[in-house]
């Protein structure tokens, strides 16, 4: 009776703790190469923190999608509503410490994650998704509208923010920007696979998979996504600010159907329901941008395009996915043909 | 009143076809019932009005004295109304250790949490090892549910319910796809629950029918046919009748 119960208790940290280990692996993976990427390209840091915004973004949409089986095509609600909010408190609220300025966004994400979350949980499949569609447009028609506030189609400009700490300026090179957006993209990191291996997280992955299985189990389901829309909008808002903050401008795009689809894009690229898939896809997709436009500014989407339906057909788990199998790290869950 | 779960006149029809006509049925306290009846007679419908999936068109139901009809699924697994799945609804990525210990966090309040590790809690670990053994899971324990046997799927559907602690579980086919080799183990887990809980059994091998019950309901086309001791189902006339060919296959199995 004993013997079986001593050999699990014995199995289950070593599951675990692997896991833990990969963590580790995974923030100091990150931080290799946002080093390598601040020596090997000084002169498109805005780039490079701009990558770390989006990534923000897509690591959003990773969870409400990912972990909760919601789609979106309106997450860039949130990345606006953190952009926009810190440019409102900047530039007509006189905020200018950037610590406080983050906090606004986040603050401004999750409340516009428990906003969109509430209604767009009130629909299911396809309607979800025209909701979340719906949700963008208007949040960009408003935007568009009260150019007093927004600047409407010009963006809201003259957003100066003190140094951070009161030490290090926002430069010209961006490079305070972006050593700070690298910190934030880890530091968010770090807790959000905190996030996804606690219980919770476990829990929304049970949703995602069967919500009346979790009903049985005496779970509710609605209070679950709503949670994870609010994180959600926290992480996405925290992209928008640091969009803001280092541009010192923030332009309709940031609340767009556009920005919305290629987050989704990327998301699919990388792979669901990891984390690490949202920092890969981003990371790919945008690099792929960025060279592939240089070359040919007409046709690159047509190979974005072309990259998306290799990977869906060769990789339907997405690109995190496939070297998992490749290099034998991955886990197991994708192992059916 | 000593009745732990009760329902009175429970109706439910679907479009036209009436599936539960004014089903009205007690279950004391450590009682052992079979449901059984031929395919099409309503017996899963009836575990959905029972526990919140469905919403019944007339009629209640009641749980330690208290009304439940109104509660949606969620609050009367919390108040110990507990079912299992005639067709496994589990998360084929997840592990059945995840499953149990998922379950058991649940029923302590505690899945909700976002911080602290999933299989960090020593006692609710204790208790998962202990299900999972007493359904014969400890080997698979860390597979993703995908990849085991569907057998075995439907021994973890039982290790969930156990999880939650019911007052009244109500097993819809537990054996339906378990080897006949491991049956024995559904036997022992269900001798091992509380003598206070209630256990409503749905059933088509009368071989086990017969060793768990001590009463049997027969229900046909949505109605109760009959309800008494197993020994007496079987030359009940109207069950005859109801099976039909169905009922002579049962009969050999028995
Ligand atoms: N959601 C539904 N919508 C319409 N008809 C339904 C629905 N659920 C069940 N039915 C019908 O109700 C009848 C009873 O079905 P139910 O699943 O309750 O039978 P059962 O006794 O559990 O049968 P089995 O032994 O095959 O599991 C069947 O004729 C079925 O087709
Ligand atoms: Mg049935």
């Amino acid at each position: 009776m004993t013997q079986p119960a001593m050999d699990v208790s014995a199995g289950a940290p070593t599951r675990s703790y692997p896991l833990y280990l990969r963590d580790i692996a995974g923030v100091a993976a990150i931080l290799v190469a946002g080093a390598a990427g601040y020596w090997l390209f000084p002169d498109n840091l805005a780039l490079l923190t701009r990558i770390i915004a989006v990534a923000l973004l897509v690591l959003s949409l990773d969870l409400i999608t990912g972990y909760c089986g919601v789609a979106s095509l309106g997450q860039a609600t949130l990345f606006g509503a953190g952009a926009y909010a810190v440019g409102f408190a900047c530039v007509h609220g006189g905020v200018t410490e950037p610590l406080t300025l983050m906090l606004i966004g986040a603050v401004a994400g999750a409340t516009a994650g428990l906003a969109m979350g509430a209604i767009m949980l009130r629909a299911h499949g396809l309607a979800q998704l025209v909701l979340s569609i719906a949700i963008v447009q208007l949040g960009h028609e408003a935007a568009n509208k009260f150019t007093g506030y927004t600047g409407g189609s010009d963006g809201l400009a003259g957003l100066s923010v003190n140094p951070l700490f009161g030490v290090f300026e926002f430069d010209l090179w961006g490079r305070t920007a972006y050593l700070f957006g690298l910190a934030l993209l880890v530091v968010v990191f770090a807790l959000l696979r905190v996030v996804v291996s606690s219980p919770f997280g476990v829990l929304c992955r049970g949703v995602r998979q069967d919500p009346v299985r979790v009903k049985a189990m005496g779970a509710f389901v609605f209070p679950v996504i709503l949670k994870m829309f609010v994180i959600s909008g926290a992480v996405a808002g925290l992209g928008g600010a640091l969009a803001a903050i280092s541009t010192q401008v923030v332009g309709l795009d940031s609340i767009s159907f556009e920005l919305s689809a290629n987050a989704l894009v990327m998301l699919v690229l990388g792979g669901l329901g990891t984390l690490y898939g949202a920092l890969v896809g981003t990371v790919i997709f945008m690099a792929f941008e960025h060279v592939v436009s240089a070359i040919n500014p007409f046709h690159w989407l047509t190979m974005v395009g072309a990259l998306l339906v290799a990977v869906v057909l060769v990789a339907p788990g997405g690109l995190v996915n496939l070297a998992g199998k490749v290099g034998g790290i991955g886990r197991s869950k994708g192992s059916k043909p | 009143m000593s009745d732990l779960f009760r329902v009175d006149g429970l109706t439910k029809s679907f479009g036209g076809l009436a599936v539960s006509r004014a089903i009205s049925l007690a279950m004391a306290p450590g009682e052992r019932l079979a449901l059984i009846g031929p395919n099409g007679a309503g017996k899963t419908t009836f575990v959905n009005l029972v526990t919140g999936q469905l919403r019944p068109n007339a009629g209640r139901v009641v749980l330690n004295g208290e009304d439940v009809t109104s509660l949606g699924a969620v609050r009367r697994v919390r108040k110990g109304l507990v079912r299992t799945f005639q067709v496994t609804r589990l998360f084929a990525e997840m592990t059945p250790r995840e499953h149990v210990t998922l379950t058991v966090l649940q029923r302590e309040g505690k899945a909700t949490g976002i911080i602290g590790r999933f299989l960090g809690n020593h006692t609710v670990a204790e208790e998962v090892d202990d299900l999972l053994d007493v359904l014969g899971l400890v080997e698979k324990a860390d597979r993703p549910v995908g990849e085991i046997a569907y057998g075995q799927q439907r021994l973890l559907e039982i290790a969930i319910a156990l999880a939650l602690k019911p007052q009244v579980l109500l097993l819809d086919e537990p054996a339906a796809g378990v080897p006949s080799s491991e049956t024995p183990r559904i036997e022992q887990a269900l001798a091992r629950l509380p003598a206070s809980l209630a256990v409503m059994m749905i059933e088509h091998d009368m071989d086990l029918v017969f060793r768990f019950a001590r009463r049997v309901v027969v229900l046909a086309a949505g109605a109760i046919i009959f309800q008494g001791p197993p020994a007496e189902v079987a030359a009940d006339a109207r069950v005859r009748e109801a099976y039909l060919g169905n009922y002579a296959n049962a009969r050999r199995v028995a």
